[in-house]
């Protein structure tokens, strides 16, 4: 099947994901799609499968112009999406989840659905059961079966959205031998990822995206550094550090892994330093955020330990790690940090230390225009947070911050803001180191993370890099680390 | 008049006005004058000075569940289990007039001590379920009323039976002692309506000027950041729990206390369910509760009329409290409708 895309685009208000991408995809080929968050690949990808319309721009699927409404009329056509997050129901059996959809008679027939299944998964080497509950199969494992319940469905294309993130090695090593059979066959499979080593194992061609235009269109065998310049672009020239000479350790993590239902980080070892600033690269969902989060007390590590300013917090609550001294700065920021029920006024209320039965308005009010003042927060006292601009709620969070902290953790500290709230938010926060303050955070710039961390560490696939200074580091170098290249086996 | 205070004029009266359509309609198919039932309805209550009483009476319990309800609501918690809680306090309050030998100047007040902490108890139950039990409230809630039915039941035919044999009309009558000092002759009881005064206040300055009111707030608005922001969730939903019982039981009590002088099969009679009709109709403020437990509360007490005057079923008042609360929210939906539309298109 041949996939032709066409001039396609698609804004989401005033951003636009996808600004005019063409990209043909040959039958029986494995074609790469390659970018950054943000690029615009997971945009396309919905495009092509149905589950959102494009502004303008075309879709041909074997020389015949073709638009869907639905993933359902996609699927008609022979067009099939595996997610990144499996999309099937997992209190249902595998047998259950794979007959969804596929078949279409008032009455299922289990029988058939099972000889098909157990067709399907003999043809593969997929080990799966049909009445384990899906809810408890691995990722890797729900991946098989939506890959064969698509199959079941007569596409011919498949789309498979970053399939290689959360499983194992060797269901890796069988994905792919499924993926190369498959193309063998005359289906064509689009292969997005982030991770170049992947790409260069499985694809013959490549298009790599960056805010959303084609950046590139690469050949096997491809060349990791051309790869790499087309994904990142090229690097500002560095800025200037701050002096500020780090002290003692605020935090440090020794040996710790945590697991979560996405991803596992194992022994992970890292210190922060009062005044430091150490910065997280990787594209988002690599491990950077369970490491944050657990270093702010909203994830338990089932292994290691966790000091705080040399105290022993292995096993504390969140409640405890606010009290020592940490806090939590989320890049959703009102679905975790701020209620956008309530008001400036409430915000401010609740922050300061509830002492007493009462709330005193008048002094919340007091202490609300003077922090409207300070943090330069366009708003008044009884705004409610949600009618905030994403500039301004940013900035209120940090206003809402408590005075002395031993460790601030942000996620995407500057996300969404525009040139003059960036360098206002950093002056705040190296103001904040100026008083013993260790900083971590996480950025997908990479010349924020050049300029603005001491150090800096790569996340890829739940691994962490050894911490290289910042000032030693090029872009290029982080877009190995990011693309999963250069670790220690 | 500015056309945007016409628009919301009009919003507050539509479901007014829509409820007295479909009133006039089911009047009209039960071939009966519908302004001579609804003047009946409406004005009924007030045609003597014993009627005002029983209204008096009605609004107590009712004030109470719905100032228990504003806390739990204000947390964003459906507590179903206001019923379970009301019995709770009554089941209490009967057990200590029966068991515990007290001067008579004791007992009332130790009456409406156990009645507040026989529901607390309860919603400290369903709370639990719902934090620690993982059991949605509304399950755990709507269970436990259940139970709390069937538990009377028991107590009534079997343990707590009167010596001449068990009957539906409940137990024993309650020692002199145990009975609330009512205004002259009336039901109304001047303890009780204190109460519920007392009771309706307190929930209001808690959740307007009160820590924990906001802490509440928050929670019911959205729990994942109001954890973040440092709030113990768990805990303060308890609490709300515990807080909406300990009303709704004192409500239990003063039913046993002041209106039946006993423990009958359903104590509670639905005043739990009602209280939260009354909750969504005031749109979840507490100063506008009073006013809606008022007419609730006259419709009530004028509803068994319409069947002696006119031959209608009493059912009727219910009905039409169920219809304006439903038009009340539907109304609002379209309202929230259209001003989303409105921002889109602008």
């Amino acid at each position: 099947m041949n996939i032709q895309l066409t001039d396609i685009v698609k804004s989401f208000g005033m951003l636009r994901a996808n600004d005019g991408i063409s990209l043909s995809v040959a039958a029986g080929t494995i074609h790469g799609l390659l970018g950054e968050n943000g690029a615009g690949k997971t945009t396309l990808m919905k495009v092509l499968s149905g589950y959102q319309p494009c502004d303008s721009g075309t879709i041909r699927v074997d020389d015949r112009e073709v638009s869907f409404d639905s993933p359902e009329e996609a699927i008609a056509a022979g067009i099939g999406m595996l997610h990144q997050d499996p999309m099937d129901v997992p209190a249902l059996s595998v047998l259950d989840n794979f007959a969804l959809g596929h078949d279409r008679r008032l009455v299922l027939s289990r029988h058939r659905s099972q000889s098909d299944l157990a067709r399907l998964c003999r043809r593969f080497g997929f080990e799966l059961d049909p009445d384990a509950l899906v809810g408890s199969l691995t990722v890797g494992e729900r991946q098989q079966l939506e890959m064969v319940r698509l199959l079941a469905l007569g596409v011919r294309t498949i789309i498979l959205d970053e399939p290689t993130t959360g499983i194992s090695a060797p269901q890796k090593v069988l994905l792919f031998e499924t993926l190369r059979g498959l193309a063998a066959e005359g289906l064509s499979l689009i292969f997005v990822s982030h991770k170049l080593d992947d790409v260069e194992q499985l694809c013959s061609r490549a298009t790599v995206l960056r805010d959303g235009r084609v950046a590139g269109e690469v050949l096997a065998p491809f060349d990791t550094d051309e790869l790499v310049s087309l994904m990142f672009g090229q690097c500002l020239s560095e800025v200037g550090r701050s002096d500020i000479a780090p002290g003692e350790p605020m935090l440090e993590v020794a040996d710790v892994s945590v697991r979560t239902h996405r991803l596992e980080i194992t022994n992970i070892n890292l210190a922060v330093r009062a005044g430091e600033v150490v910065g997280l690269a990787g594209l988002e969902g690599s491990g950077q955020g369970i490491l944050m989060q657990t270093c702010a007390g909203l994830l338990r590590a089932h292994k290691g330990r966790i000091r705080l300013g040399g105290q022993d917090m292995s096993r504390s609550s969140y409640h405890q790690y606010l009290q020592a001294g940490v806090a939590h700065v989320p890049a959703a920021r009102l679905e975790e940090g701020m209620v956008g029920g309530l008001t400036i006024r409430e915000h401010v209320a609740l922050a300061h230390q509830p002492t007493g039965l009462m709330v005193r308005w008048s002094e919340a009010e007091g202490n609300a225009r003077e922090r409207i003042d300070t943090y330069r927060v366009v708003g008044r006292p009884e705004t409610p947070v949600a009618s905030l601009s994403g500039g301004n709620q940013q900035r209120l969070l940090l206003a809402l911050l408590p005075e002395h902290l031993k460790l601030l953790i942000l996620e995407h500290p500057t996300r969404g803001l525009d040139i003059e709230s960036t360098r206002w938010v950093w002056n705040r926060l190296h103001a904040r180191r100026r008083h013993g303050t260790g900083l971590l955070y996480t950025s997908t710039d990479l010349d924020e993370l050049v300029a603005h961390s001491d150090r800096i560490v790569v996340f890829s696939g739940g691994r962490m890099s050894a911490p290289v200074p910042a000032e030693d580091i090029t872009c290029e170098e982080l877009g190995y680390l990011i693309g999963g290249k250069g670790y220690d086996a | 008049m500015t056309r945007e205070r016409l628009t919301r004029l009009g919003y507050a009266l539509a479901p007014v006005l829509l409820t007295l359509v479909l009133a006039c309609a089911i009047l009209l198919l039960a071939g009966a004058n519908p302004l001579q039932a609804l003047g009946a309805l409406f004005l009924g209550a007030f045609e003597s000075g014993r009627k005002v009483a029983d209204i008096a009476a009605a609004m107590v319990p009712l004030l109470l569940c719905a100032a228990g309800m504003l806390i739990t609501f204000a947390a964003g918690l459906w507590n179903i289990g206001v019923e379970g809680q009301m019995i709770a306090g009554a089941l209490m309050t009967t057990w200590v007039v029966r068991s515990i030998d007290v001067p008579a100047a004791l007992l009332l007040p130790l009456t409406i001590l156990a009645g507040m902490l026989g529901g607390a108890l309860w919603g400290l139950l369903i709370g639990a379920l719902r934090t620690y039990g993982r059991v949605n409230e509304i399950f755990a809630g709507l269970g436990l009323n259940y139970l709390g039915a069937a538990l009377t039941n028991y107590l009534i035919f079997g343990p707590w039976k009167p010596p001449d044999g068990a009957t539906m009309s409940g137990t024993e009558p309650f020692p002199k002692a145990a009975w609330m000092p009512t205004i002259g002759s009336t039901r109304a009881s001047w303890l009780g309506i204190l109460l519920a005064i007392v009771g309706i206040v307190v929930v209001y300055f808690l959740l307007r000027d009160s820590y924990w009111g906001l802490k509440l707030k928050a929670i019911g608005l959205n729990d994942r950041s109001a954890h973040r922001l440092g709030i113990d969730t768990r805990g303060n939903m308890l609490l709300a729990f515990a807080a909406c019982g300990l009303l709704a039981g004192l409500a239990g009590s003063l039913r046993a206390t002041a209106v039946y002088h006993r423990l009958i099969p359903s104590i509670s009679g639905g005043i739990g369910y009602l209280s939260q009709l009354v909750v969504l109709l005031s749109g979840l403020r507490a100063q506008i509760v009073p006013l809606v437990v008022f007419f609730f509360s006259a419709v009530q007490v004028a509803s068994p009329r319409l069947e002696l005057r006119m031959s209608l079923d009493s059912s009727i008042g219910g009905v039409l409290q169920s219809a304006m609360v439903l038009f009340f929210l539907l109304v609002r939906g379209f309202r929230g409708r259209m001003q989303t539309a409105q921002e889109v298109v602008e």
